[in-house]
C-alpha cells in the first residue's frame, strides 16, 4: 500500500522537477539556445496533448465502463480536425501569425472590426464554459487522492477532507500558472517554460496509461486474444452507441478542439512554424490513438475485478492498487496529475490573457480617460491583471466543484464545457471563410447559442431544484411548455446532450447567418474580413487604416514604452527610423509605421485594445469604403500590372507596324514624286519644243508668206495656252492637296450649277453632244461651294464631249437622293473605259491610250481633290454601259452641318 | 503571372494531387468513422449486437490507416516541397 504522505512527497518532487525543466527551458530560450528542441515539431505535437486532461485520463475508462465504445468519439473529433488540417488549421495559424492574434476572443473580435464588445462576450463565455472543466480537474485529482487515502492506514477512517484537498490542489496549480504563465507579457512570444513542461507531462501521462494498459492486457488479461474474448463477454460487449450521440459527440469534440481557449493557445498562438501543423496532422492522431488504445481493456478488467460500487472513473488507479502494483499505481497517479496540471496551467494562461486584454485593459483605459500617453508602465498593470485573473478562474473552478458537490460522472461535466465553447464555432468559421459575416450577426449568434446552452446544459447540470426548479423541467420556463430545458419546442425523446448541442448550435448558426444577411458591416469590418478570408493572398496586410498622424511620434513612443518596455520600444522605433532613413531620430508616424506599431502592441494587449489605444493618440481611424476599394489584393494588382505591361507591349508592336507602314508610304511618295517630276518635265518639254522650233523658223527663215507666219505664230500661241493651262492645273492641284484652298460655301441650287457647267462646256466645244437632264430631280438646294462643284461638273461634261466615241454622242445627267446623300451621275453612250485603265483615271497625268486629247491628265485628279474638300467623293461606275461617273455629296441645307462637312 | 498555365510540369502536377489527397483524407475518415458505425446492430429485439471487439478492430484499424496515410502525405509533400513554391497554389485556391 502507498502511504498518502509518500504520494504527496512524490508529487512534490515531480512538480519541482517540472519547475526545474520549465526554468531551464526559459533560461535556454532567453540565451537563444536549445531552439532545436523548443521549436521542434515534436514539442508542438506534445503540447497539443493538453487536449487530454484528467477527464480523458480517468474519465475515458469510466465512460467506457458505462457506455462502451462511445468514449472514443471525443478522440475521433480532434483526429479528424488534425487530419483535415489543410481546411481549417492552416488558415487559423496563418491568420494568427499575420495578425499577431493572442486568443480565440482576439481572433474573433479582430475579424469583426476589432470589436471589444464581441471580445468581452467571448471572454465571459469562455470563462463560464471552462469553469466546469477546471472543476473537473480538481475533482479528478481529489478523487484519485481519496483512493490512496482509503487504502492508507495512516488516515483515520480511510477518508480525507476532499474540500481541503481540492483547495490545496487548486492553490498549487494557481502558483505554478502564475509563476510561469505571466513571465512575459507578449502573448505572441512563446511561453517556452510552460510549453516544455506541458510536453514533459504529455509524455508522462502517455507512458502511465500505456503502462497500466500493458499490465492489464498482458499482466492480468493473458494476451490480446484473451482480452478481446473477455471484452466481448463483458456487460459492455455489444455495440451500444446511440446513433444521435455517436455523430453529435464526434462533431462536438471536433468543434471544441478548435474553440477551446487552451487548444487555441497551444495550436495557434504558440505555433512557431506553420510546417509543424502538417507533422502534427499525423503525430497527434497517433498520440490520441495510443491514449485510447487500452481504455476498453482497462474498463472491462475493472468491471470484472472491482466491486460493483467502485467508481469506474478510477479504475486506472484502483486496478494496480488492488493487484499490489504500488509503483504502477504511483505512475498512474502521476499521469492523472500531469493531465490535470497541464490543462489547468494552459487554460488559465489563455483565459487570463483574454481577461486582461479584453476586460481589464479596456476598463482601465476608460477609467484613465485619455491617459494612454501619460507616463508609467502599463505592463505592471497587465501582469497584475493576468495574475488576478488566474486566481479568479481557479477559484471559480473550485467553487463550481464545491457547488456541484463533486458528484456526477467526469465525462458528462466535460461535455458541458465542450458545448459551451463550441458556440464560438459559427462565428469563428464564418469569420475565416465568409466575407459576408458581420459583427451584429456574430453577436446575436453567440448570444442565442450561449443562452440556449446555459438553459439546456449548464443550469440543469447543477441538478433539479438547484438552479432550475422541478417545475421548470416539467412545465417549461415561465410555464411555457415549449421552453422545457430538455425538450425545447415540445420535441421530446432526444438525448439531453444531443438535444442541447443541436438546438444551441443550430439556432446560433441560423441567427449568425440570417442576421449577417441583413446587416451591413462598417468599413473596418469589411477590411478585416477581406484580410482574414483571403489571408493566403496577402499575408503582409495592407498599410492602410490610419490616416497620416496628426500627433507626433513622441506620444506613440511614450505609450509604446509603457506596453512593450523601454528597451524593446526603443529598438522597435529605431528599427523603423532606420527603414525610413531617419537615423538618430524618431520615425515619422506614417500609416505603415502606425499599422506595424498597432500589431506589435496587439501582441501584448490584443487587437481591440491596441486599436483603441492608438486611436486615442492618433485621433480616430479613417477607413472609408473608398479605402477598402483601394485595398485591392496583391494578386489583383499584379494582374493589373501585368495586363498593363501586355497592353504596353501590344502598343509598341502596333507603333512599330505603323512606323513600317509610314516608311513604306514615304518610299512610295518619294517614288511618286520622282515620277511626277519626270512627267511634268515631259509635259512641259513637248510644248516647249514646238514653241522653240517655230519661233526659230520665224526668226531665221526669210521669205515666209504672211499665211505661214500667221500659222506658225498661232501654233506658238496654242502651245503657250496649253502650257499656261498645265501650270494653272498644277497650281490648282497643289493648292487643293495642301489643303490651303479656301472654300466659298453658300446655299446654291444644284440645277443652276449643272446649267452653268453644261453651258460653259458646250460653248467652247467643237463636237456636238446631246445632253439629257431631269430638271425636277435637280431641284435641290445645297450648302456648298458652287464654283468648285461647277468645276467638277465642267470637267466631266468636257470629258464626255472629248472622249465619247459614239457616232451620236449623248450625255445623261441624273440626280438621285437617298436620305441625306445626293448622287449625280454623268453617263455617256460611249464604249467606256477599259477595265485595266479604270483604276488609273483619277491619277495625275493618267491619260488613256486613245490619245487625241490635249489635256494634261490632271482634270480627274483635281475633281477628286475638290470632292474630298467638299465632303463628298467621285468614282467611276464600273457596271454601267458607256462611261459613267458618279458624284456623291451630302445633301444638306443646315448650315452648321454643312460647314462641318467642309474640312478646313 | 497573370495566367496560370493550363498544364503543369510534372513536379507541380504531383504537388497539386498530393494537396488534393490531403483535402480528401478527412472526408474519407469522417465517412468511415461517423457513417459506417451507424449501420451496426445494437442489442435490441433479440438480434445480437455487433461485438465490441469488431468495433475496436474497425475503429482502430481506420485510425492506424489514417495516421499512416497522413504520414505518407507529409513525406511526399515534404519531398516535393523542396524547390517548389506552393504559395501560388495557395493563392489560386
Amino acid at each position: 500500500m502507498v502511504a498518502l504522505n509518500q504520494l504527496i512527497g512524490v508529487c512534490l518532487v515531480y512538480v519541482s522537477g517540472l519547475f526545474l525543466v520549465a526554468f531551464l527551458a526559459e533560461r535556454a530560450a532567453l540565451r537563444g539556445r536549445g531552439g532545436w528542441l523548443l521549436r521542434s515539431p515534436l514539442v508542438y505535437t506534445l503540447s497539443l496533448s493538453i487536449y487530454c486532461t484528467a477527464w480523458t485520463f480517468y474519465g475515458a475508462v469510466g465512460y467506457a465502463a458505462r457506455s462502451g465504445m462511445e468514449f472514443v468519439t471525443i478522440y475521433l473529433g480532434p483526429s479528424l480536425v488534425m487530419i483535415g488540417w489543410w481546411w481549417i488549421l492552416r488558415r487559423l495559424v496563418r491568420i494568427g501569425r499575420s495578425h499577431r492574434v493572442t486568443s480565440v476572443a482576439d481572433l474573433i473580435s479582430a475579424r469583426y472590426g476589432k470589436s471589444n464588445v464581441l471580445a468581452i462576450m467571448i471572454t465571459v463565455m469562455a470563462v463560464v464554459g471552462v469553469t466546469p472543466y477546471i472543476a473537473l480537474q480538481l475533482q479528478s485529482v481529489t478523487l484519485s487522492l481519496t483512493i490512496f487515502a482509503s487504502s492508507d492506514p495512516a488516515t483515520q477512517g480511510g477518508t480525507i477532507n476532499t474540500a481541503q484537498a481540492a483547495f490545496w490542489v487548486a492553490g498549487g496549480l494557481a502558483l505554478f500558472s502564475v509563476l510561469f504563465g505571466t513571465r512575459n507579457l507578449n502573448a505572441k512570444e512563446r511561453h517556452h517554460g510552460v510549453v516544455i513542461a506541458v510536453a514533459v507531462e504529455a509524455v508522462v501521462k502517455l507512458v502511465a496509461l500505456l503502462a497500466v494498459g500493458t499490465f492489464v492486457v498482458w499482466g492480468i488479461g493473458g494476451g490480446v486474444t484473451d482480452t478481446l474474448a473477455r471484452i466481448d463477454a463483458s456487460s459492455i460487449g455489444g455495440w451500444q452507441a446511440k446513433d444521435g450521440r455517436w455523430s453529435a459527440l464526434i462533431f462536438l469534440s471536433a468543434a471544441a478542439f478548435l474553440c477551446l481557449p487552451r487548444m487555441f493557445q497551444v495550436m495557434v498562438v504558440e505555433n512557431d512554424d506553420e510546417r509543424h501543423i502538417q507533422i502534427a496532422s499525423w503525430a497527434f492522431p497517433l498520440y490520441l490513438m495510443l491514449m485510447s488504445l487500452f481504455v476498453v481493456p482497462i474498463a472491462v478488467t475493472g468491471l470484472a475485478l472491482m466491486p460493483a460500487d467502485a467508481n469506474p472513473d478510477l479504475y486506472v488507479l484502483s486496478i494496480p492498487l488492488t493487484q499490489g502494483q504500488n509503483g504502477l499505481a504511483m505512475l498512474a497517479f502521476l499521469g492523472g496529475f500531469s493531465s490535470a496540471t497541464s490543462m489547468v496551467i494552459v487554460a488559465t494562461l489563455a483565459l487570463s490573457t483574454m481577461m486582461s486584454n479584453h476586460i481589464v485593459m479596456p476598463i482601465w483605459l476608460m477609467l484613465r480617460g485619455g491617459g494612454a500617453q501619460r507616463s508609467g508602465d502599463v505592463r505592471a498593470v497587465i501582469i497584475r491583471a493576468r495574475r488576478l485573473s488566474i486566481l479568479l478562474i481557479i477559484s471559480l473552478g473550485y467553487f463550481y466543484y464545491r457547488a456541484s458537490g463533486g458528484s456526477g460522472a467526469l465525462s458528462e461535466i466535460g461535455l458541458i464545457s465542450f458545448g459551451g465553447v463550441a458556440q464560438f464555432l459559427p462565428a469563428l468559421l464564418g469569420g475565416i471563410f465568409w466575407r459576408g459575416a458581420t459583427r451584429v450577426g456574430a453577436l446575436w449568434g453567440l448570444a442565442i447559442g450561449f443562452a440556449l446552452w446555459s438553459f439546456t446544459m449548464l443550469l440543469p447540470s447543477f441538478g433539479v431544484d438547484a438552479a432550475l426548479s422541478q417545475d421548470v423541467f416539467d412545465r417549461g420556463l415561465l410555464g411555457f411548455g415549449i421552453l422545457r430545458p430538455q425538450a425545447l419546442f415540445g420535441i421530446e425523446g432526444m438525448d439531453a446532450t444531443v438535444h442541447a448541442v443541436w438546438w444551441s448550435l443550430s439556432l446560433n448558426t441560423l441567427a449568425f447567418v440570417g442576421i449577417s444577411f441583413f446587416t451591413f458591416p462598417h468599413p473596418l469590418e469589411r477590411l478585416q474580413g477581406a484580410q482574414f478570408v483571403n489571408v493566403f493572398d496577402h499575408s503582409s496586410g495592407p498599410a492602410h487604416g490610419w490616416t497620416a498622424a496628426t500627433s507626433g511620434a513622441d506620444d506613440l513612443m511614450i505609450m509604446s514604452q509603457r506596453i512593450l518596455g523601454a528597451a524593446e520600444a526603443r529598438a522597435f522605433f529605431d528599427r523603423h527610423a532606420r527603414w525610413q532613413g531617419r537615423i538618430g531620430s524618431l520615425p515619422s508616424p506614417t500609416p505603415g509605421f502606425v499599422q506595424a506599431l498597432e500589431r506589435e502592441i496587439a501582441a501584448s494587449v490584443g487587437a481591440a485594445t491596441a486599436n483603441a489605444m492608438i486611436g486615442q493618440i492618433i485621433g480616430g481611424q479613417a477607413v472609408s469604403v473608398e479605402d477598402l476599394l483601394a485595398v485591392a489584393d496583391e494578386s489583383a494588382q499584379i494582374l493589373e500590372y501585368s495586363s498593363q505591361l501586355e497592353a504596353k507591349s501590344r502598343e509598341l508592336t502596333e507603333t512599330a507596324e505603323e512606323l513600317g507602314h509610314a516608311n513604306q508610304k514615304l518610299t512610295q511618295l518619294s517614288l511618286q514624286k520622282d515620277s511626277f517630276l519626270s512627267q511634268i518635265s515631259h509635259e512641259l518639254r513637248t510644248p516647249m519644243t514646238s514653241i522653240r522650233s517655230f519661233s526659230q523658223i520665224l526668226r531665221d527663215t526669210d521669205g515666209l508668206t504672211p499665211q505661214e507666219k500667221t500659222r506658225y505664230a498661232s501654233i506658238i500661241h496654242t502651245e503657250t495656252i496649253r502650257l499656261t493651262r498645265l501650270l494653272d492645273d498644277l497650281l490648282d492641284l497643289s493648292v487643293l492637296e495642301n489643303g490651303q484652298v479656301s472654300l466659298n460655301a453658300r446655299v446654291v441650287s444644284l440645277h443652276a450649277v449643272i446649267d452653268q457647267a453644261v453651258t460653259t462646256s458646250l460653248a467652247g466645244s467643237a463636237r456636238a453632244i446631246a445632253v439629257h437632264r431631269d430638271p425636277a430631280a435637280e431641284d435641290v438646294d445645297l450648302f456648298t461651294d458652287g464654283d468648285r462643284l461647277a468645276q467638277v461638273f465642267i470637267n466631266l461634261v468636257t470629258n464626255a464631249i472629248k472622249y465619247c466615241d459614239s457616232a451620236q454622242p449623248q450625255l445623261r445627267i441624273s440626280v438621285t437622293q437617298t436620305g441625306s446623300e445626293l448622287r449625280i451621275t454623268f453617263a455617256d453612250n460611249g464604249s467606256g473605259i477599259p477595265a485595266d485603265a479604270q483604276a488609273l483615271v483619277f491619277e495625275k497625268f493618267a491619260r488613256l491610250g486613245n490619245g487625241g486629247g490635249d489635256g494634261a491628265g490632271l482634270g480627274l485628279a483635281i475633281c477628286r481633290e475638290i470632292m474630298t474638300r467638299l465632303g463628298g467623293d467621285i468614282r467611276y461606275v464600273t457596271d454601267a454601259d458607256g462611261t459613267t461617273f458618279e458624284v456623291r455629296l451630302a445633301a444638306t441645307l443646315v448650315v452648321d452641318r454643312g460647314r462641318s462637312l467642309l474640312p478646313a | 503571372m497573370s495566367k496560370t498555365p493550363l498544364f503543369l510540369e510534372r513536379k507541380r502536377y504531383r504537388m497539386r494531387r498530393i494537396v488534393d489527397a490531403i483535402r480528401i483524407l478527412p472526408v474519407v475518415c469522417a465517412v468511415l468513422w461517423i457513417v459506417i458505425p451507424l449501420m451496426w446492430n445494437t442489442a435490441q429485439e433479440g438480434q445480437a449486437a455487433t461485438s465490441l471487439s469488431t468495433a475496436l478492430w474497425y475503429i482502430f484499424g481506420i485510425w492506424s490507416l489514417a495516421v499512416a496515410a497522413s504520414f505518407a502525405l507529409w513525406r511526399r509533400s515534404k519531398a516535393g516541397d523542396e524547390g517548389t513554391d506552393t504559395r501560388a497554389d495557395d493563392a489560386s485556391r
